[in-house]
């Protein structure tokens, strides 16, 4: 037995845990034991991919390529690779995810069990959108292989199902083609959400790659910095260099608190206004910004924290957001990294899926016990009465009441 | 390395070895993958060659099969017309306390982890040394630095190959060819899955990482993680009289 966390940190409970990696051999390890729950990197921030005191099945020994079609961008692989194995086997050959999270250190069975999405929601989607078969295994011993055409409803219950349909062992995705590892990115700031809705109304026609990161912090007013991109040719130049820092202890207390949080917004949105503007990006850079602090997670402390994450609809989406605002200024918790977006017309494969047309708001809390989940129920509440949805995969324990 | 290379991999599923191929597949070599599991080879084979290897050619070998090892070297040799790089990859961790009540354990653990090493390696020399160029890269370990309570016999098997690689090196030297002896400490893989892994706990791509980096390098004996060369210093000065109080 080992301890597991997910991502949050906000528990590390005893499990039983079995490494995958041997394709051939998985239904043979899952029909010996009881139920459990597949774990690729735990990037989860609730508990989706936890399973206390029990089996969890490690994936990520799961890690070959099967097949790649360099003339169609068909990828079939095995599910414990990282989407940045993929992009760094792919880009070079013309071709690039066409859905990517903020960060690139999941697997695509996390990918798929979540359908993530990126800052494209409203172009290509989410990822579940560009699977064209998946192979699940059971614990009954039954292979179940399904696609967009095969079996659908298991693709449809599995896309977004959270590994609980069974093991995800292997996928094909449908890549598309890219020039290159650049993007011709624009920095916008923002004075309040009015600015916001003008931004990301206007952007969707011309950009494919939106996002926000508010001041969550700042009264309500809501000022923040718009970034949009799109993937372009930028013929040969150097790529960044590679590095990164590790968060390598967790600090007794967490770093992120009211002081640390207004300084830190305070100085990151004048930083970025004064460098606002048109910019060549490394798509490194643009898509995974945090990905080079690793271990980023632990400066919340003990703890831990949690990610409040909710989409409204767009008709009620201003005022959702602006209350939302008021409700987290007035808290004095929150996070640095608070992203708003907004996501397209488009309707997810997946059962459970996430995404819906609307405007997104993610935040990380510092766990303080009841209360962070008090302010999480002012803001289902805000939400609810919007007419959204709260982002349950998230693991926030309120939000069995809310679905 | 930028000249297109010929290598052989024994023991080509482990993941170390595994690792280390995807390195080198990258940079786009001709693989030849020898183990004892059809599928797998297979699936390795099948993944390096998406990742960019000029070739990745499988064989079938039970390294225990003494009798064939100089039948498949030489056919992965003909396979890939000629071989710059071996690596030696195979292993088993046996069960200590089973090799102590059971002497057919023990034999089992040394023919694996020495004997057929060192037969492999008596085939791979001669062909290195007539050729005149090349390197052989053997992964041994840190248990083979000195022998500890807790895991003898293994220690005992990759003491053995760490000394047959000294002279063999010794040996080699002359016609140009480079002997490599890598010594891991704590490697987190499937063969060490019933260990509790703390923090000395190494992920098999960093070693693969220094196993790359050594051999184009030209280095002779290489510990990875490189502070275990300091531990293992230390470990290695302790006098035996006290030695034989510790709890290892």
């Amino acid at each position: 037995m080992k301890q597991v966390s997910s991502w949050g940190r906000l528990s590390a409970d005893p499990h039983e845990v079995l490494a995958l990696s041997d394709r051939s051999r998985v239904s043979g390890v899952l029909a010996s034991h009881r139920s459990g729950i597949a774990y690729g990197m735990g990037r989860s921030y609730g508990d989706v991919c936890l399973n206390p005191g029990g089996v969890l099945w490690n994936t990520t020994g799961l890690d070959r390529f099967i097949d790649f079609d360099e003339g169609t961008g068909k990828l079939v692989c095995e599910a414990g690779v990282l989407l940045r194995d993929i992009q760094q086997l792919v880009i070079p050959r013309g071709w690039i995810l066409p859905v990517t999270p903020g960060t690139q250190l999941v697997t695509v069975g996390g990918a798929i069990a979540n359908d993530v999405h990126g800052k494209n929601h409203h172009v290509l989607g989410s990822f579940g959108d560009h699977v064209r078969w998946l192979k699940l295994v059971r614990t009954d011993g039954e292979i179940i292989e399904c696609g967009p055409l095969l079996r659908s409803d298991w693709l449809a219950a599995t896309v977004g199902g959270l590994g609980l349909t069974g093991v995800i062992v292997a996928a094909e995705i449908q890549l598309r083609p890219v020039a290159g590892p650049w993007l011709d990115t624009e920095t916008v700031p923002y004075a309040n959400l009015d600015e916001f809705f003008r931004l990301a109304d206007g952007s969707e026609a011309e950009w494919e790659h939106t996002v926000s990161w508010i001041d969550c912090i700042s009264g309500g007013g809501g000022r923040g910095l718009f970034m949009r991109g799109n993937p372009t040719d930028a013929g040969e130049r150097p790529a960044p260099r590679d590095w990164s820092l590790t968060m390598p202890f967790v600090p007794p207390v967490s770093l992120v608190n009211r002081l640390s949080l207004r300084l830190f917004n305070m100085a990151y949105f004048n930083f970025k206004k004064w460098w606002a503007g048109r910019a060549i990006a490394h798509y490194e850079a643009f898509f995974y910004p945090l990905d080079k602090l690793l271990q980023w997670n632990r400066i919340y402390g003990p703890r831990g924290f949690f990610q409040y994450q909710s989409v409204v609809p767009r008709e009620t989406g201003q005022d959702a957001v602006q209350a939302m605002l008021r409700e987290i200024a007035r808290s004095g918790d929150g996070s640095f990294l608070a992203v708003l977006k907004t996501f397209g017309n488009r309707q997810p494969v997946g059962m459970l899926s996430f995404p819906q047309p609307g405007v997104t708001l993610a935040l990380d809390f510092p766990n303080k016990g009841t209360r962070t989940l008090t302010l999480f129920e002012h803001l289902d509440a805000v939400v609810r009465e919007a007419g959204g949805a709260d982002l349950s995969g998230q693991g926030c324990p309120h939000a069995a009441r809310s679905i | 390395m930028e000249k297109q290379k010929r290598i052989v991999i024994v023991g080509a599923t482990s993941a170390i070895a595994e690792h280390c191929a995807r390195l080198w597949a990258k940079e786009g070599h001709s693989l030849y993958l020898i183990g004892r599991n059809e599928e797998r080879l297979q699936a390795v084979a099948v993944d390096l060659k998406i990742r960019g290897a000029e070739a990745a050619h499988t064989g079938l070998l039970d390294v225990n099969d003494f009798a064939r090892h100089e039948a498949v070297i030489d056919q992965a040799i003909k396979t890939l017309r000629g071989i710059d790089l071996a690596l030696i990859a195979h292993g088993t961790l046996g069960n200590q306390k089973a090799c102590e009540q059971d002497f057919n354990a023990v034999l089992q653990e040394l023919n694996t982890n020495a004997i057929s090493i060192i037969s492999l390696l008596t085939h791979l020399a001669n062909r290195f040394e007539a050729q005149r160029h090349g390197t052989i890269a053997v992964i041994s370990s840190v248990a083979g630095d000195r022998g500890r309570q807790s895991n003898y016999v293994y220690g005992t098997a990759k003491g053995a190959v760490s000394i047959f690689l000294q002279g063999l090196r010794q040996r080699l030297h002359k016609s140009g060819v480079h002997v490599l002896t890598v010594k891991p400490g704590f490697v987190d893989t499937p063969m060490t899955k019933d260990f509790k892994k703390g923090m000395l706990w190494a992920r098999p791509e960093a070693i693969a990482r220094r196993i790359t980096k050594a051999v184009e390098a030209g280095r002779e004996v290489v510990y990875t993680p490189g502070y275990w060369a300091l531990i293992m210093k230390i470990i290695k000065v302790i006098p035996e009289s006290l030695f034989k109080r510790m709890v290892l």
